[in-house]
């Protein structure tokens, strides 16, 4: 455990009835950092987030928040600001009366002209300072949450918690609001939890990224990191998209589609396996020999995907560049290799 | 209405965001009173009634217990309802990550949020004890109603005459409690 981190979550665990919600989770989370909690749905990742924000017991474990031990505090004494999935804005007040609210309460009591100057910078922060006298139901879903968002970081809170703030918008307002959260985060400095079981959204958005399964972390690590160095076959497979291609190992090295290539930590270490190969780390090429048929192509905007038929009948699905895939059609027949990066085999 | 504000309505709220496994059980025993016809709650209760004119008043305040009964099923269903059209236990932890206790967050954020079936069960409440007349009659209570029963008995128009002043009266008190929420205006043009 490190002595430098500012949030800790120490060995947490939590049973509902016969579910094994969280088992064992080890986190530890540096100030200002913004780590994203990724899993399937019941992986505990929500479980872990609410039991942070004081809203959840747990059977055992300790959280740590600066060097304190907050593990049986109340929520109301535990100065996190929390996004929720559904709008949680209060509909009987304004976006202003909002995101004063927490500036009311006995815990963060602040005079009338400091909450009025401060519930405006926030609402400015958001974008919002023409709403502040609108209610919840005459602003639109993308609003809300940012009048949520202000309504969080009003109280100053030690850590930001996000709880799949973006789900219930559609996909135009989720990449801008993604965008806006990063930037208000990185500007305002909070160490910031977002908990989403979309990957995109973790991978675009945090510092870190911790993948959840089945109650404890799997992997957590940058979003680079973890898309092109997993360290399990679970986290391959649930981020990004992977092809799983026969591979030998042998010290260290993996030969695959005749090209040898470094194997990642918590590969198999020799023997016969399946390396999981994402789709742009394929090379394509119609002049070379031919070694495969390419099924189908479909556009999708500066790439293009390709479903390609090898000559042993693995069907794999390929990216490349839309500039370099003019001469590729559906039955081209093409050379496919393999770019040299490290790759994660696991046992076939 | 002082025992819907002060004893249901926080009863219903707290069941509904920390005691969810009771509120079944607790539906069943609001909802008992309608399906026991008034005689024999009268006669269940016509013992007690004897002891407490006897013992304690004779005023007819102190059927304020048994309608509090009656209308146990029609404010529970209104609050109910109520509490069902919006995510209340989302917006009481939003409200205690804030900062704000438990009590602040019930009557600072649940029942404003949930005014409007507050309201409707005064109302409904109201419009109850204002018609109910099987209960004080036999029980021998002079309210208003066994008042102008026994008033149409000596004379009609007497009867008449009261009967539509206290039907004024009900339309008064149902006009005066407000049972929707009440905007305040949105002074910049600006709506999303």
């Amino acid at each position: 455990m490190s002595n430098s981190a500012y949030v800790q979550l120490v060995n947490l665990s939590k049973q509902f009835g016969k579910v094994r919600a969280l088992a064992g989770l080890n986190v530890d989370i540096a100030e200002g950092e913004l780590v994203a909690l990724l899993g399937p749905s019941g992986c505990g990742k929500t479980t872990a987030l609410r039991a942070l924000a004081g809203l959840q017991d747990l059977d055992e474990g300790q959280i740590i928040v600066d060097g304190k031990d907050i593990t049986f505090r109340a929520p109301n004494k535990r100065n996190m600001g929390m996004v929720f999935q559904a709008y949680s804005l209060f509909p009987h007040m304004t976006a202003r009366e909002n995101v004063e609210y927490g500036l009311r309460m006995k815990a963060h009591r602040t005079p009338s002209a400091e909450r009025s100057k401060r519930s405006s910078e926030l609402l400015e922060l958001v974008g919002l300072s023409t709403h502040a006298n609108h209610y919840p139901h005459q602003m639109s879903g993308g609003q809300q949450q940012r009048v949520a968002l202000a309504r969080a970081l009003a109280i100053q809170p030690k850590v930001l918690l996000l709880d799949e703030p973006l789900s219930a918008l559609d996909a135009k307002v989720r990449t801008q609001l993604r965008e806006e959260i990063r930037r208000i985060q990185l500007e305002v400095g909070t160490t910031t939890v977002f908990v989403t079981h979309d990957q995109e959204e973790a991978l675009g958005v945090a510092d870190r990224v911790g993948v959840m399964r089945q109650g404890v972390l799997e992997q957590i690590a940058s979003p680079s990191e973890l898309y092109e160095r997993p360290q399990s076959a679970f986290v391959a497979e649930f981020v990004g998209l992977t092809n799983p291609i026969s591979a030998t190992v042998s010290a260290g090295n993996a030969e695959v589609l005749g090209v040898r290539v470094p194997v990642v930590k918590g590969s198999i270490e020799s023997g016969k396996g399946l390396a999981l190969i994402r789709p742009e780390w394929f090379h394509v090429d119609a002049s070379g020999t031919p070694n495969a048929k390419i099924f189908a192509i479909s556009f999708l905007g500066s790439t293009c995907r390709l479903t390609i038929d090898l000559s042993d009948g693995t069907r794999i699905r390929a990216q490349v560049p839309s500039s370099g895939a003019s001469n590729l059609g559906t039955g081209t027949s093409v050379n496919v290799t393999l770019k040299s990066l490290p790759v994660f085999v696991k046992g076939a | 209405m002082f025992l819907i504000f002060f004893l249901v309505v926080p009863t219903v709220i707290w069941v509904h965001l920390k005691l969810p496994a009771f509120r079944r059980p607790m539906e069943l025993i609001c909802l008992l009173p309608l399906a026991i016809p008034a005689i024999v709650i009268v006669v269940g209760i016509a013992p007690l009634y004897r002891w407490i004119s006897i013992n304690i008043t004779e005023s007819p305040v102190s059927l304020s217990g048994v309608y509090a009964m009656l209308i146990l099923p029609y404010t529970y269903r209104s609050l109910s309802a109520a509490l069902d059209l919006v995510d209340v236990a989302t917006l009481a932890e939003a409200s205690r990550t804030l900062g704000a206790s438990t009590m602040r967050t019930i009557f600072g954020v649940v029942m404003p949020t949930i005014r409007s079936g507050i309201m409707s069960g005064v109302v409904i409440s109201l419009a109850l004890v204002l018609g109910e007349f099987t209960i004080s009659a036999l029980l021998a209570f002079d309210t208003l109603q066994v008042v102008i029963y026994l008033l149409g008995r000596q004379d009609g128009k007497i009867a008449v005459a009261v009967a539509l002043s206290a039907l004024l009266f009900v339309f008064a008190i149902l006009f005066a409690i407000p049972t929707t929420k009440r905007q305040r205006v949105i002074l910049d043009a600006d709506v999303a």
